[in-house]
């Protein structure tokens, strides 16, 4: 048991530990720990409200939580500036996409890789290759992008750090159906080149079907946790989040 | 009637606005801030020259004016670090009064400092000099500050266009978390931004007063507000925008002046932004980039 337990702690890139972040008395996240293995593609799934965002905000150094502790690679990351946790190898493709509309999609490629002083030829290449439209409309202000394309352009500005650990905040979110499943492919591929993905989604089935490992938020606290698989087939999983009744 | 000496010596306040402006501007652009102090700071730099030339009488001119920059960019990084960047997440009113109590502390600080008696700039070598051009005899500084802030504003424009820097500038005065998720540290950005606009206020305050040489604690108010009204006629957050909204305000007054309507110059100035605002909001070069959210 002893010995699992230490294999489990070195497999795991990042661990939340007994978070809570409170907004002017409210409790958003509530006591939650869990772990994100290493190489695997993880998703937190909840209702609206349910503090899923402010997770990945805390993680990110973006929100400052009032306790617990975040550790990644063994080393916690707590109260560090968002900069030097980019530099870390966390990134967050954030909720409602937030390109750069007054930036050339080139240009929003290259603030991905702000920090980098390295060249940056290989992953703008790597990028079109997911992402082929991109290379298409380099030229164009990413204001003037589709939703979707905006999206591949956020997912593309993420990789552009070479993160070890990528955060994706509902990226299927006001996507056509299609879209949807391009970008749930991408987040395939990604996690095949060796990113790590934690992935919140509303679209609870599609991130199910690819997740290695699914955690249930509802208002705060961790309710439910499993294999992808085991959580599809959960019935109050099916009943709330899959829109199926048992 | 010859129309070019009041051409020029408008091109040259209006380049001498121009510098000021791109303070307000590029700070409007960062912080969505107004910040009412830039004109005082504008009036500090001129005061500075004026005691480090009198209390150090054996230092050499130029030195005192190297001097006189680097501490105006101070004054303008410790303005934003002391009285705005602890506001970053307060309503953006608070901002304002604070810009406004600060443009305040800088007039009455002066006023104290001076008695309120108007001070006299010093004659500098080279700007304070008289020579002929186009006909026209004036200081060498009248002729110089068109060009002066023309270099300076495609200097500035090359870099907020094509540089790194530049382009987390752009970032930033876009989406302040989403820039700190690329790992921009957005607070240097903005003490950078307010750190290039007293630059170029300091550059503003050398060529201005060494043509309108009397100095007192209210010298900054003026320009300040001239400056400001090119900002937005030609397109609050633009720097070329506030650039040619300077040097239209300037020869505006000018010509004001050429034809006897020198106690009208300030009514037309005002009247031409409200004509601006009505028929273009966004003002000359206003941008209007399309956005799907
Ligand atoms: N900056 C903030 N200030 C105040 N309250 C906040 C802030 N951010 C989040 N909250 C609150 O925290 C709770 C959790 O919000 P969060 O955005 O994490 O939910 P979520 O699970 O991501 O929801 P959704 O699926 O709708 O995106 C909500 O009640 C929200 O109102
Ligand atoms: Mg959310």
């Amino acid at each position: 048991m002893h010995i699992w337990g230490l294999l489990k702690k070195m497999s795991s890139i990042l661990e939340i530990k007994n978070l809570n972040v409170c907004f002017g008395g409210i409790r958003a996240v509530d006591n939650i720990s869990f772990d994100v293995e290493k190489g695997k593609i993880i998703t937190l799934i909840g209702a609206n409200g349910a503090g899923k965002s402010t997770i990945l905000r805390s993680v990110s150094g973006i929100v400052k939580p009032t306790g617990g502790d975040i550790m990644f690679e063994g080393e916690s990351i707590l109260g560090l500036s968002p900069d030097k946790i980019v530099s870390k190898g966390i990134t967050l493709v954030p909720e409602g996409r937030r390109v750069f509309p007054n930036l050339t999609v080139l240009e929003n490629l290259k603030i991905g890789a702000f920090l980098r002083k390295d060249k940056l030829t290989d992953d703008i290449e790597y990028v079109y290759s997911l992402f082929p439209r991109l290379k298409e409309r380099h030229w164009q202000q990413a204001g003037t992008l589709s939703g979707g394309e905006q999206q591949m352009l956020a997912v593309g500005r993420a990789l552009m750090s070479r993160p070890k650990l990528i955060m994706m905040d509902e990226p299927s979110l006001g996507l056509a159906p299609l879209v949807v499943r391009d970008i749930f492919s991408i987040i395939r591929t990604i996690n095949d080149d060796g990113i790590t993905v934690l992935l919140n989604e509303q679209n609870a089935n599609m991130a199910l079907k690819i997740a290695d490992k699914g955690y249930v938020i509802e208002t705060g606290n961790l309710t439910l946790e499993g294999t992808g698989r085991e959580l599809l087939e959960n019935n109050s999983v099916k009943e709330a989040y899959l829109g199926k009744s048992k | 009637m010859n129309i070019m000496p009041y051409l020029i010596r408008g091109l040259a306040t209006g380049g001498q606005f121009a510098l000021v402006a791109i303070g307000y501007t590029m700070v409007y652009g960062i912080l969505k801030l107004i910040n009412f102090a830039h004109g005082d700071l504008f009036m500090v730099s001129g005061m500075l020259l004026i005691y480090l030339v009198a209390d150090f009488p054996t230092m050499p001119i130029y030195f005192s004016i190297l001097i006189m920059i680097v501490i105006t960019v101070v004054i303008g990084y410790l303005i934003e670090k002391c009285a705005y960047s602890p506001l970053r997440q307060a309503p953006r009113m608070s901002v304002m009064i604070s810009a406004i109590g600060v443009s305040y502390l800088l007039q009455n600080l002066v006023a104290y400092l001076t008695g309120g008696i108007s001070k006299q700039f010093p004659e500098l070598p080279f700007l304070s000099e008289n020579i002929r051009l186009f006909g026209v005899k004036d200081k060498i500084s009248v002729f110089l500050s068109p060009i002066l802030a023309i270099l300076l504003t495609v200097a500035l424009v090359f870099v907020i266009n094509k540089t790194k820097f530049g382009m987390s500038m752009r970032a930033v005065s876009r989406d302040f978390e989403t820039s700190q998720l690329m790992g921009i540290k957005i607070n240097w950005v903005i003490s950078v931004t307010f750190a290039i606009g007293a630059f170029l206020a300091a550059a503003g305050s050398l060529l201005y007063f060494s043509k309108n040489t009397g100095i007192n604690h209210l010298a900054g108010s003026t320009p300040g507000i001239k400056a400001f009204i090119a900002a937005v006629v030609g397109g609050i957050g633009s720097v070329p925008g506030a650039v040619v909204g300077a040097l239209i305000i300037g020869v505006v007054e000018s010509l004001a002046r050429a034809f006897d309507l020198a106690d009208f110059a300030d009514v037309i100035s005002f009247a031409l932004l409200i004509i601006i605002l009505v028929v273009k909001p966004t003002g000359l070069f206003g941008e209007q980039v399309r956005e799907k959210v």
